[in-house]
């Protein structure tokens, strides 16, 4: 076994070292009914080359051969080779939550960089050195209102990601807070007359999508006033953080926290994880928020450097009074993210933004010859609802050809009234013309 | 060609670590190497520079169909630079790291045993790494088979009858594990209201239970470092939902009572959490599960090596008895004849506790640790905990006597010292792990378990060869001398690395906690 690196006479000079007479001898602790009496049922070891060819194997049975038209909180991206190559440097992919600052500081200040990162693309102060994921940031974003405004209530839009709506009632069984859901109108986005009404003394905050999960934009500056005026924050939810690049900022359309994830920059699709979470707020609210912060400080000798901070929120502190239990993160999905952010810069982000948007648009213009008018008139960013007839037989009949079509959205809302029909769909600069038409004249073949 | 400074290197194998090191390598070899100071990204870069190759915009494409107000035209403070120099960034600061691969890391409860390459060239196949996760299951069949086969490989290794993948990291887990205990006792008709915690627990542990609202009540172990039936006995009563521990507990010393504790859990009604952070211990050897313990959750950050990536991720799959697995969250993959699905339907699973993160959970986890446990095999499963508990017991042997061990009783994969020794001349725990650093090594975890004051918690893990663990050893012996010799000197430590002693205070009273424009550090 390569990865043990003993000798027969290693061992028997540690043990001799021990004064143990065998390897069984060092487990005399454990009681002997208690032990394992013979070999664990896994298969049998393999070598690397028969290890590759089994994982390949694996591997092959998965069709990859063309990018998804599905999106839905998971998106296809060009990841530049850059980004691999650095995340592969030992020094960062073998090294711990960097506990121990003076051997940590390229993990630390990468995480400075995430962090400001985040607060730029949502507008916000303040940001965390990532969550599990979207869903889980949302979830833990609905907790920190709660605490903040002592309030019980949270009300969230019928197209918020259902799975994060799934994962915020999943959280919220044991802390008993209400969940109140409003409706969205025609075109896809929330009624504003609905959350009115939703709204009132005991919300704690309203919480929508940023676009929202059939891709919509939502009016978030008005969202936000009824929000405000009930003394409730504002969250916003981004899984395609790619839009950050064109749409305005949350925090500057009002929002109070900016959470989601980052998978869009430097992080592949990998059937759904990893990604980086991110959790963005008001300064007011740093010391309530979850998980760990990187910060600036200085060393003895007057140099800049950077520790984690604010510690005593965390739960290896504060135990049972922590604002959260979360400790291991996402760090190494935030370096890809941070490091593909890098690569792009102002002007790149704005353009892989813009030309998401323009190959959405190329989808629409494509779909609608083919027959498949949008579902929704609210705008977009690179995300879209298509009537394609029967959703569910679109994508059965388009994965024989190998091509992944879209999220049929019966599966979520199946009591809309155009569910049937409704294929959600994404483009992105993975999606070139040709095969925007093809698959626009497939879906209707 | 003749050497014409006429310098010759210093071999590591000459090196004489001693006291205040007098500019010598370190036990681990460390010495000063060229490092770079490298600016905030913020910091640096030219207008109009950029890293990527983008297909352009066609004109007449440019977004107008946007309301204005909702629409940027760029988002101001984003650096621009070339790829050249994002690459330089990079590759500097992570020189200022220390990893796995950089030298010995024996950070105790975190497992950080080396990290298989094979496992990152894997993870990294297309036909992994490009799979849509609502892709229909024929085209995921793949993926599917190896979620199947490593949800069967985890249960039998925890002598358990299902698992859940989807936890994203320990933490996680455990907030499943205790979700999954409250929805039992609700089926019962009563979720309970404590959760019992002995004082040798993960920090995670009492911030899980309060998370699933149940009141955490501390149980004290006995001077032996073990959790006690009496205690337990004493504490149990049918408003207590479960006891959570870790075996072995956080000193590394196995839970010999654990039998007897479930019984006693059990006869009211209650059920045993084991946090699975230190599996690598028992792998092979025994399994929680035929030690009564009705859930729980894997690291497989830790025991199966997928990397720590600086935090994360983690991966932290739950496995428990068949008589709460209709209480696991959603999805769950099945075999239907040579066929795999994905149920993530609750009307198929009513009983579920729901979903706890979107999708499946860190898929690209579960490639990484599915290929080693393939190139494990049954025997290098039950290899890896032997030579992990050898390892540990070799540094135990080879320290006694040169720093205080506050726990006699026997250890399996970790061992925790203390600092009372070195406390007559003034030295700390933190003086020690910051030596440490000097001489090229990673501090062990410190002050933690909470049980012992100073406590300096080592886990070689099994990956580390005798040579390796005999430079650490030299080097805490050298560091012990030193304390004796020259206690100042270590109040100093350390003088290698690229930063010394970070002052925490400062930045936790006036955080700075991302860049601006014009940002000091005072």
């Amino acid at each position: 076994m390569r990865y043990h690196p003993h000798t027969p006479e290693d061992v028997r000079a540690m043990l001799d070292a021990v004064g143990a007479k065998s390897l069984d001898d060092l487990f005399r602790s454990i009681p002997e009914p208690l032990r394992l009496k013979r070999p664990v049922d896994v298969p049998p070891a393999l070598d690397e080359i028969a290890l590759f060819a089994e994982l390949g194997r694996l591997a092959a049975r998965n069709d990859v051969s063309h990018p998804p038209f599905a999106g839905a909180g998971c998106y296809p991206h060009h990841v530049p080779p850059a980004v691999d190559q650095l995340l592969l440097r030992g020094e960062f992919f073998t090294a711990y939550t960097p506990y121990q600052p003076e051997v940590s500081q390229g993990t630390l200040q990468a995480l400075f960089e995430w962090q400001t990162f985040v607060c730029l693309l949502t507008g916000l102060d303040v940001s965390n050195a990532s969550m599990y994921d979207g869903a889980t940031a949302t979830a833990e974003a609905a907790l920190m209102a709660t605490r903040v405004t002592g309030r019980k209530q949270l009300v969230v839009s019928a197209a918020l990601h259902p799975e994060y709506r799934k994962v915020l009632a999943t959280y919220l069984r044991s802390t008993h807070d209400e969940l109140a859901v409003v409706p969205f109108g025609a075109d896809g986005r929330i009624d504003l007359a609905a959350l009115e009404k939703a709204v009132g003394p005991d919300t704690a905050c309203v919480i929508v999508g940023w676009p929202n999960f059939l891709g919509v934009v939502e009016p978030l500056p008005e969202i936000a006033r009824i929000a405000k005026r009930a003394g409730a924050l504002t969250v916003t939810a981004t899984a395609e953080a790619v839009s950050l690049g064109l749409l305005q900022a949350p925090g500057a359309l009002g929002a109070d926290v900016a959470v989601g994830t980052f998978q869009s920059f430097g992080n592949p699709m990998s059937f759904g994880g990893p990604a980086p979470g991110f959790f963005a707020t008001r300064e007011a609210n740093v010391r309530q928020m979850p998980g760990r912060i990187c910060g600036a400080t200085l060393d003895k000798h007057g140099r800049r450097g950077f520790v984690l901070t604010l510690s005593t929120r965390e739960q290896h502190i504060r135990r049972e009074k922590a604002t959260s239990n979360i400790c291991t993160n996402s760090g190494l999905c935030a370096l890809a993210a941070t490091i593909h952010l890098a690569l792009l810069g102002r002007a790149g982000l704005a353009q892989l933004a813009r030309l998401n948007h323009a190959r959405a648009r190329l989808l629409r213009a494509a779909m609608e010859r083919a027959g498949c008018p949008p579902v929704f008139s609210g705008p977009f960013f690179n995300e879209q609802v298509f009537d394609v007839g029967d959703a569910e037989a679109v994508v059965a009949r388009l994965a024989k050809r190998g091509l992944v079509a879209g999220a049929p959205l019966a599966r979520w809302y199946p009591e809309h009234p155009k569910a049937k029909g409704a294929l959600l769909c994404v483009a992105t600069e993975l999606h070139g013309e040709e095969l925007i038409d093809l698959f626009a004249r497939s879906v209707r073949a | 060609m003749t050497n014409p400074t006429g310098w010759k290197p210093s071999m590591e194998q000459d090196a004489r670590p001693g006291p205040g090191l007098d500019g010598a390598p370190g036990a681990g070899g460390a010495t000063r190497g060229l490092v770079h100071e490298e600016q905030l990204l913020f910091e640096r870069g030219s207008t109009g520079r950029c890293g990527v190759s983008l297909p352009k915009v066609p004109p007449g494409q440019e977004p107008k169909d946007l309301p204005k107000e909702l629409v940027r035209e760029g988002v101001d403070g984003l650096p621009e630079i070339s790829e050249l120099e994002v690459i330089r960034h990079f590759t500097r600061i992570s020189s200022w790291n220390h990893g796995i691969d950089t030298g010995f890391y024996p950070l105790g409860s975190c497992t950080m045993k080396y990290n298989p390459k094979s496992s990152e060239a894997l993870a990294r196949l297309p036909g992994f790494a490009n799979v849509h996760p609502l892709a229909p299951a024929e085209l995921c069949q793949g993926a599917l088979e190896l979620m199947w086969h490593l949800e069967r490989a985890l249960s039998e290794i925890a002598g358990l009858d299902a698992t859940a993948l989807s936890p994203a990291a320990g933490a996680h887990g455990e907030l499943c594990g205790l979700m999954v205990i409250r929805a039992h006792h609700e089926s019962k008709g009563n979720p309970r209201r404590r959760v019992l915690l002995p004082d040798t627990a993960h920090g995670t542990n009492p911030a899980s239970a309060a998370l699933n609202g149940y009141e955490v009540q501390q149980l004290a172990s006995n001077p032996d470092g073990r959790l006690h039936p009496e205690a337990v006995r004493a504490a149990m009563t049918e408003d207590v939902a479960a006891i959570m521990l870790t075996n072995p507990n956080t000193l590394g010393i196995f839970e010999t009572h654990i039998r007897e504790i479930a019984d006693i859990v059990h006869a009211k009604g209650g059920l045993v959490y084991a946090d699975g952070a230190n599996m690598n211990a028992l792998l092979g050897v025994a399994r929680p599960g035929d030690m009564g313990v009705d859930v729980i959750q894997y690291n497989l950050h830790k025991t199966f090596a997928t990397p720590h990536g600086g935090g994360g991720p983690g991966s932290g799959p739950v496995a428990v008895k068949a008589s709460l697995a209709p209480f696991l969250p959603l999805p769950v993959v099945v075999k239907e004849g040579d066929a795999y699905r994905l149920v993530t339907d609750p009307r198929e699973r009513p009983r579920s506790v729901g979903r706890l993160r979107e999708f499946w959970g860190n898929f690209a986890m579960f490639v990484r640790a599915w290929a080693l446990i393939r190139e494990y095999g049954p025997e290098g499963v039950a290899q890896t905990g032997k030579l992990a508990v050898l390892n540990a017991n070799y540094v135990r042997a080879r320290l006694a006597g040169t720093f205080n061990l506050p726990y006699e009783t026997d250890s399996l994969h970790e061992v925790v010292f203390d600092d009372k020794l070195q406390k007559a001349n003034g030295v700390t725990t933190m003086d020690v792990a910051k030596r440490l650093i000097d001489h090229g090594f990673h501090p062990p975890t410190i002050y933690f378990p909470l049980v012992v004051a100073g406590a300096l918690m080592i886990e070689p893990t099994e990956t580390e060869s005798k040579e390796t663990l005999d430079r650490f050893v030299a080097a805490m012996q050298a560091i012990a001398e030193e304390a004796k010799a020259d206690p100042d000197a270590l109040h100093a430590a350390p003088t290698r690395p690229f930063r010394a002693r970070l002052d925490e205070t400062r930045a936790a009273r006036k955080p700075v906690l991302r860049w601006r424009p014009g940002m000091k550090v005072e």
